[in-house]
C-alpha cells in the first residue's frame, strides 16, 4: 500500500525563471504513512513551510509547484483542480498554522467558524455540527465547551486559540493533519500541553501527522521520522532515534551542536555553531548548497552530490560515506 | 559576599500599568513588577525567566532608566538610576532586544546606527567615533565591507551582531539583554551566545539575561531568577536551580524544557488550564491556581521570601532552613 501523502521531487519556485527568482524547494522528497508523525525540520527559509503549502496547494501568488509525484491517499494531488483541492482540504487533510489569532476569523465566534468546516464538507445540520463542535472542544482540554462556541477568538488566550485550531481541524476526521510550527508562538508550558495533546490525539485517532518545525528539541519529543531541510532539499532523512543517534550529514550535526542542553555543556565552554548563514538559492544551482559553511566541503562538493544511505529507512544527500 | 559595589541593586521595586477599559468597562490595574529586590554582582550574569507577561520585560525597561518605578529604588554601580542624566546612564549600561529588525532604524547604515551613541555624547571627535565604531564592527565580526549596509541587507544574525556593537560602542559596564537570541535560528543562536559570552568575559561585563527559553539560561546565567506574575518566586545559582528547583512553577517550567533526547516523548507539566492574569492576581500564594501541589492555605496566606545560601524560594511548602 502506498503512503499516506507522498512527495516525490518536489520543486517550488517564487518569481517565474527570470534570474531574479528563489527555489524554495528543490527536488524533495517525503512520505508521510498512516499513523505517523513526521517532522519537517530546518531554520528560517529553508522550504519547511513551503513545502507544506505546496501539498495543500497554497502557494502565494508567484509560487509554482512542480513534482514527480504528489500524492495522497493514493491520487495525484497535480491533477486536482481548485474545487477538488479545496473539498480535500479541511477535510481529508487538514492544516494547523503557528500563529492562531491570524488564522482564525476575528469576526465570527469560534462556534460558527467550527461548525462551518462540517456543514460544508459533509453537509451536515446546524445541531450535528454544533455538538461535534463541542465534543472536540472537549476532546482537547477545553473545560466549558459550550461557553468557548459562543466566544470570539480574542476572547481566548493563546494556547485555547491553539487547542481551537486543533478541534477544528479534526472536525472532518481528517486522515492527514499538517502542523506549521503549531507551538513557537506559544509559552514553554503551554507547548509542552499542545505538543502533549497533538500526540495524543495521533496516536488515538492514528492520523498522519506532518510536523513542521525548527525545534530539535520537539522533533526528538514527538516525531515518529524526521527529515532535515536545508536551503530547498531535504538533506537528510532518518528514524528519529537513528537520526539523533547517527547523524550524518554536516548540517544535521551542526544543528545538533548547537542547541544548549542543561547539564551537557560547561557555561565557560562556547556552544557548538556553524560558521555564516543560510544562502540564497537561485534555480540551477548545482551542487551542495551547505558548502560554504560546512568543514568537510572540498571542490567536488561544487558538482552533483549523490544520496547516499546509512541504513534500510536512513539516507542523506553528501559526498561523505556513514 | 563581594564586598564591592553590587553592579546592579534593586530594591523593593514595584510597577503597575493602567490599561484603559474602553467605552464601558472599568481601568484595570495590571500588576508588571511587584516588590522585587536582588542584587548582581560585578561580573555575574543574572537570567529571568518566566512566562510572556510575568514582568520580565518591565524589569528589563526600569533597571535602563526607561521606566520610572512606582516604588522602591534601582542602583547601577551604586549610582541611582533614577537621578542620572541619560548621557551619564547610557555609558554604564546599554540594551540589547529581541527583535533586531524592530531595534535598528532600517534607514540608517550600519555605521551610522553604531555611531549613535557616541554621537549623542556630544563631546566625542568624529575620528575617535570612526574609529570606534570600526573596532567595535571587527569585535562583534563585521566586516568592513558590511559597515555601509542597512539593516534590511543583514541576516538576522548579523542584525543582532549591529545591535550588540551599538551596545558595546560606549563601553558600558552592565548589558540588559531581553530576548537576544528569541527572534533568530538555532545555529545563528548559538554564534550570538557564544559571542556575548565572550564579550562578557574580555570586557568583564554583567548582564542581566531574560530569556524564556530555560536551556539558553542555563548555559549563559551564573544566577536564575523565576519570575511569576510581576514577583521572583524562586533564585538561586543556575547549577542548584537546574539540580533541585524548589517552587513548583520552577519544576514546571523545568519540566517543559523539551531536551533533544529522543524517546522520553513529551512531559505532562502538571500546570492547569488557568492562565495568569496580571490585571488580578489570586490571593493568598499567586501561583496557586496552577499550582499542582496547592494546599488549602496557599489561597489566603502570602507567602513570604524563605532565603537559601546563595538565594531564596517563595513558598508556603518549601521547607524553612533557618
Amino acid at each position: 500500500m502506498s503512503a499516506l501523502l507522498e512527495i516525490e521531487q518536489l520543486e517550488v519556485t517564487f518569481g517565474g525563471r527570470t534570474h531574479r527568482s528563489t527555489a524554495a524547494v528543490r527536488g524533495a522528497s517525503l512520505a508521510v504513512e498512516r499513523g505517523e508523525t513526521h517532522c519537517l525540520v530546518g531554520e528560517s527559509g529553508c522550504g519547511k513551510s513551503v513545502t507544506a503549502l505546496a501539498v495543500m496547494n497554497l502557494l502565494a501568488r508567484g509560487g509554482e509547484r512542480r513534482a514527480r509525484r504528489l500524492s495522497f491517499q493514493g491520487d495525484d494531488l497535480l491533477k486536482l483542480d481548485d474545487g477538488g483541492m479545496a473539498r480535500l482540504r479541511g477535510n481529508a487533510m487538514a492544516m494547523i498554522f503557528q500563529e492562531p489569532m491570524t488564522s482564525l476569523n476575528p469576526a465570527y465566534t469560534v462556534g460558527s467558524q467550527m461548525t462551518e468546516v462540517l456543514r460544508r464538507h459533509k453537509r451536515a445540520s446546524q445541531r450535528v455540527a454544533t455538538d461535534r463542535a463541542a465534543d472536540l472542544l472537549a476532546r482537547v482540554g477545553i473545560t466549558a465547551p459550550g461557553l468557548r462556541l459562543g466566544q470570539f477568538p480574542h476572547q481566548l488566550s493563546g494556547g485555547l486559540r491553539q487547542r481551537v485550531m486543533i478541534a477544528m481541524a479534526l472536525m472532518c476526521d481528517p486522515q492527514l493533519l499538517v502542523a506549521d510550527e503549531p507551538t513557537t508562538a506559544l509559552d514553554v508550558t503551554v507547548q509542552a500541553q499542545i505538543l502533549r495533546l497533538l500526540a495524543q490525539l495521533q496516536r488515538d485517532l492514528g492520523l498522519g501527522l506532518l510536523l513542521i518545525t525548527h525545534d530539535l528539541g520537539i522533533v526528538a519529543r514527538v516525531a515518529h521520522r524526521v527529515s532535515v531541510m536545508y536551503a530547498g532539499e531535504v538533506v537528510e532523512s532518518a528514524a528519529t532515534s537513528e537520526l539523533f543517534a547517527n547523524p550524518c550529514h554536516p548540517y544535521t550535526q551542526g544543528l545538533l551542536r548547537c542547541v544548549p542542553v542543561p547539564g551537557k555543556i560547561r557555561r565557560d565552554q562556547p556552544l557548538g555553531s556553524i560558521p555564516g548563514t543560510v544562502p540564497r538559492v537561485g534555480p540551477g544551482f548545482e551542487g551542495c548548497a551547505f558548502r560554504e559553511r560546512c568543514s568537510f566541503a572540498d571542490a567536488t562538493c561544487a558538482h552533483t552530490i549523490p544520496r547516499r544511505n546509512a541504513g534500510a529507512t536512513h539516507d542523506y544527500l553528501c559526498r561523505l560515506p556513514a | 559576599m563581594r564586598t564591592a559595589t553590587p553592579a546592579i541593586e534593586v530594591r523593593n521595586v514595584g510597577r503597575t500599568f493602567r490599561v484603559k477599559g474602553g467605552l464601558l468597562g472599568k481601568d484595570r490595574h495590571v500588576v508588571a513588577v511587584d516588590d522585587v529586590s536582588f542584587t548582581v554582582p560585578q561580573g555575574g550574569v543574572l537570567g529571568v525567566v518566566g512566562e510572556s507577561g510575568c514582568g520580565k520585560s518591565t524589569l528589563a525597561r526600569l533597571i535602563l532608566g526607561l521606566l520610572k518605578p512606582e516604588t522602591g529604588d534601582i542602583t547601577v554601580e551604586g549610582l541611582q538610576v533614577a537621578d542620572m542624566h541619560r548621557k551619564a546612564r547610557a555609558r554604564l549600561i546599554q540594551p540589547v532586544f529581541q527583535d533586531p529588525f524592530a531595534s535598528l532604524n532600517p534607514l540608517a547604515k550600519v555605521r551610522d546606527i553604531v555611531a549613535m551613541p557616541l554621537i549623542a555624547q556630544g563631546n566625542i571627535a568624529r575620528a575617535e567615533i570612526a574609529k570606534r565604531v570600526e573596532e567595535m564592527l571587527t569585535r562583534v565580526g563585521l566586516t568592513s565591507e558590511m559597515s555601509g549596509r542597512l539593516p534590511a541587507e543583514l541576516s538576522g544574525g548579523q542584525r543582532q551582531r549591529v545591535a550588540i556593537a551599538r551596545a558595546l560602542v560606549l563601553r558600558p559596564r552592565i548589558v540588559v539583554c531581553d530576548e537576544p537570541t528569541s527572534a533568530l535560528d538555532v545555529s545563528v543562536q548559538a554564534q550570538i551566545l557564544n559571542l556575548l559570552a565572550e564579550l562578557r568575559r574580555e570586557l568583564g561585563l554583567t548582564y542581566l539575561f531574560i530569556s524564556h527559553n530555560l536551556a539558553v539560561v542555563e548555559h549563559v546565567a551564573s544566577e536564575v531568577a523565576v519570575m511569576y506574575l510581576g514577583r521572583f518566586v524562586e533564585r538561586q545559582p543556575t547549577e542548584t536551580l537546574f539540580a533541585a528547583p524548589e517552587h513548583p512553577y520552577t519544576k514546571a517550567l523545568l519540566a517543559s524544557v523539551l531536551t533533544p533526547e529522543p524517546g522520553l516523548g513529551v512531559p505532562d507539566v502538571g500546570l492547569g488550564d488557568t492562565l495568569p492574569d496580571p490585571a488580578n492576581i489570586p490571593p493568598g500564594c499567586r501561583f496557586h491556581p496552577r499550582c499542582p501541589i496547592a494546599e488549602p492555605r496557599c489561597s489566603v496566606e502570602r507567602p513570604l521570601l524563605k532565603p537559601r545560601p546563595a538565594g531564596g524560594v517563595e513558598c508556603l511548602l518549601a521547607p524553612d532552613l533557618r
